[in-house]
């Protein structure tokens, strides 16, 4: 281990020409993540041009309000309908730039402060079920590759219930066993642990069967590969080989998809939290998407799509921090 | 959406590097036939494993249900009975009835159609669009391809069903909407495998050879491409159609497809709720289908997947 490290010191060169690598690959990154933020923002500002029927009647209430012509050129007026089109989209993209997402229809109040008062609920939601699904598919994947017959049917089920449960049922199935049956949880998400108990499971059960499914297949080929071998020939136990070595290779492909994995919770969330009658962004969205609240719509996307790519961008910067190999090849991923 | 939907926007799980299980459950062909000279129809029974045919047979049985709904049962789905109202399952109603007596099972047979319909559909438009992508991406110069390629990024920056909701925030909810929501959703998925797979086809001797014999871009597309890639395609619709069933189903569970009175599994599951403590039935049926259908088409497109691989 000292003359490895002694050798890498000698190189110094090199691994400034490796900082100057990463250094590249973060601004790449970055500069793909604020391209891809602006063009979502264009196309949704374009996209809702699109909605049958004028904004300022929408603003008050849509078409059964009979708002006066007074009132609409006042709501026109105030949330700068009256503009020519492309200086409200430079409005729209100054004001999305710095935070200010407008005024929601229905609530009239600042769509910032609707957002901020879910925001919390749902990244509880998704980061503890991201964490949960993680440890159950590690478990999964160190037991399923050890295991006969047994362990390859349950990884079947499994894979199977990753791809075909859908949450909503998912979710009412457990409300059915555990709120209904056995009284043990409640069936509306209250605050407090035992009301995140049931939501979550809906959500990490079938991340866990996708992730271990995904482990899995990569232990058993990480447990063939030479580093193992080698690691065996060193005289370390067999625990050891498979919580250091087989593990860390398996996590790789499950840390990449990580950043999927929680926009598919995100998307989830809009669903359970329904399921389970719990404030958080996604029932704000769907409640904004039921009664076309724009303002609403577009600042839960954005912030979305925010966090989404902010997460992916961490994801690929774990993976490289967990695989030497990438950091070598220098990122082109 | 849910952590299961979106899948099919990935590789599987059990793509790529699938190795033999690890308890003997799937063997490459060459291990299955020892003798290897098995006749036509027993090779191809042979090769069966017992989950696809189970697969099969459920999604033929959906089939029925969908074209053919009064084979299956004699009862009118919409068709009320207040005096019934909440039967659990019995002899007389399999699947008991709901709050207006409505016979549970002749609307799960029913609702086959409406989930059927939407699936193919959805996966349609969304395979359509990917391949036009894919298409424009994986042959044309380097700009379409870069343009292409930035675009489907754009488009995967809003995870799972967000662009589906996006899209029916302005075109109002209904089925038909519902519908090209989920193709559109499901399309930047695809155009990305589906270029991949040009884009490696691409660089192989056969179609090097075509080109130096003079054929036509059109033609080598037609000729070469397009059937290279639909063997891939097929096996993509088929994972695709399952995770379009459940995609639709979440959609009218959240109000956003079909409304309840309708014969549609998401949508009665959904109406089933306020009820959820006194008659489980109600919700329990309709999803149970839901996950049936999916299962079985996922099971078949992996099957398929499998077999694309080992040709």
């Amino acid at each position: 281990m000292t003359a490895l490290h002694a050798a890498t010191a000698v190189r110094a060169p090199r691994r400034r020409r490796a900082a100057g690598r990463a250094l590249r690959w973060a601004a790449t990154r970055v500069a793909g993540a604020v391209f891809v933020l602006w063009a979502v923002a264009t196309l949704i500002f374009f996209g809702i041009r699109l909605i049958p029927g004028d904004p300022a009647e929408a603003i008050l209430g849509g078409p059964g309000s009979r708002a006066t012509p007074e009132a609409l050129a006042q709501a026109r007026a105030e949330f700068g309908l009256d503009q020519p089109l492309f200086t409200q989209y430079l409005h729209e993209l100054g004001r999305l730039a710095t935070g200010d997402f407008g005024t929601s229809y229905a609530l009239k109040v600042p769509v910032g402060q609707v957002i901020l008062d879910g925001l919390g609920s749902t990244l509880i939601l998704t980061v503890v079920s991201l964490a949960v699904a993680w440890l159950f598919a590690i478990a999964l994947a160190l037991w399923a590759t050890r295991g006969g017959r047994v362990a390859s049917a349950v990884s079947t089920v499994l894979e199977i219930v990753a791809a075909a449960v859908p949450n909503f049922w998912l979710g009412t199935i457990l409300i059915l066993l555990f709120s209904v049956g056995l009284g043990w949880l409640p069936a509306i998400s209250t605050p407090g642990i035992p009301g995140l108990v049931l939501p979550v499971l809906t959500l990490a059960i079938p991340l866990a069967g996708f992730l271990g499914q995904l482990m899995r297949e990569s232990v058993l080929n990480a447990l063939d590969a030479p580093f193992t071998v080698s690691a065996r020939a060193r005289g370390e136990s067999e625990t050891g080989v498979r919580l250091i070595h087989a593990l860390r290779h398996a996590a790789l492909p499950a840390i990449s998809l990580s950043g999927w994995a929680f926009g598919s919770l995100i998307s989830g969330a809009v669903v359970v939290e329904t399921v389970f009658a719990r404030p958080g962004l996604g029932r704000t969205l769907l409640s904004a998407v039921l009664i076309r609240d724009v303002p609403v719509v577009i600042g839960v996307v954005m912030v979305v799509a925010l966090v989404y790519i902010v997460v992916t961008i961490a994801t690929d910067l774990a993976d490289r921090f967990a695989d030497p190999r990438l950091r070598q090849k220098g990122g082109d991923r | 959406m849910s952590g299961s939907a979106g899948a099919p926007l990935l590789p599987s799980p059990v793509g790529g590097e699938r190795r033999p299980g690890a308890g003997g459950g799937e063997r490459g062909p060459g291990l299955r036939e020892p003798g290897g000279r098995a006749s036509g129809a027993r090779r191809i029974l042979g090769h069966l494993h017992s989950t696809e045919i189970v697969g099969a047979l459920v999604l033929l049985l959906l089939l029925v249900a969908a074209l053919a709904p009064s084979l299956l049962t004699a009862t009118d789905p919409l068709g009320i009975a207040p005096a019934d109202a909440f039967t659990p399952p019995s002899p007389g109603h399999w699947f008991g009835t709901d709050e207006s007596g409505r016979d549970i099972f002749t609307r799960v047979v029913y609702g086959a159609r409406s989930s059927l319909l939407i699936g193919v559909a959805a996966t349609g438009i969304g395979l359509v669009l990917a391949v036009i992508l894919g298409s424009l991406a994986g042959l044309g110069p380097r700009g379409v391809d870069f343009g292409v390629n930035r675009l489907l990024e754009v488009l995967f920056a809003f995870p799972g069903l967000l662009l589906a909701l996006l899209f029916i925030t302005i075109f109002g909810p209904g089925v038909a909407t519902s519908t090209i929501a989920v193709g559109l959703a499901t399309a930047p998925g695809y155009a990305r495998i589906i270029r991949s797979e040009i884009r490696s086809i691409r660089g192989s001797g056969y179609i090097e050879a075509a080109t130096v014999l003079g054929r036509s871009p059109a033609q080598i597309f037609r000729r070469h491409i397009l059937p290279n890639v639909a063997a891939g395609l097929f096996a993509l619709a088929t994972l695709g159609i399952g995770q379009a069933i459940v995609w639709a189903a979440a959609l009218s569970f959240l109000g956003l497809g079909a409304v309840p009175p309708a014969a549609e599994w998401g949508a009665m599951l959904s109406a089933g709720r306020t009820y959820i403590s006194v008659a489980w039935w109600l919700t329990f049926f309709p999803g149970a289908f839901v996950v049936l259908a999916a299962a079985s088409a996922t099971v078949l497109g992996r099957s398929l997947q499998r077999r694309n691989r080992e040709r």
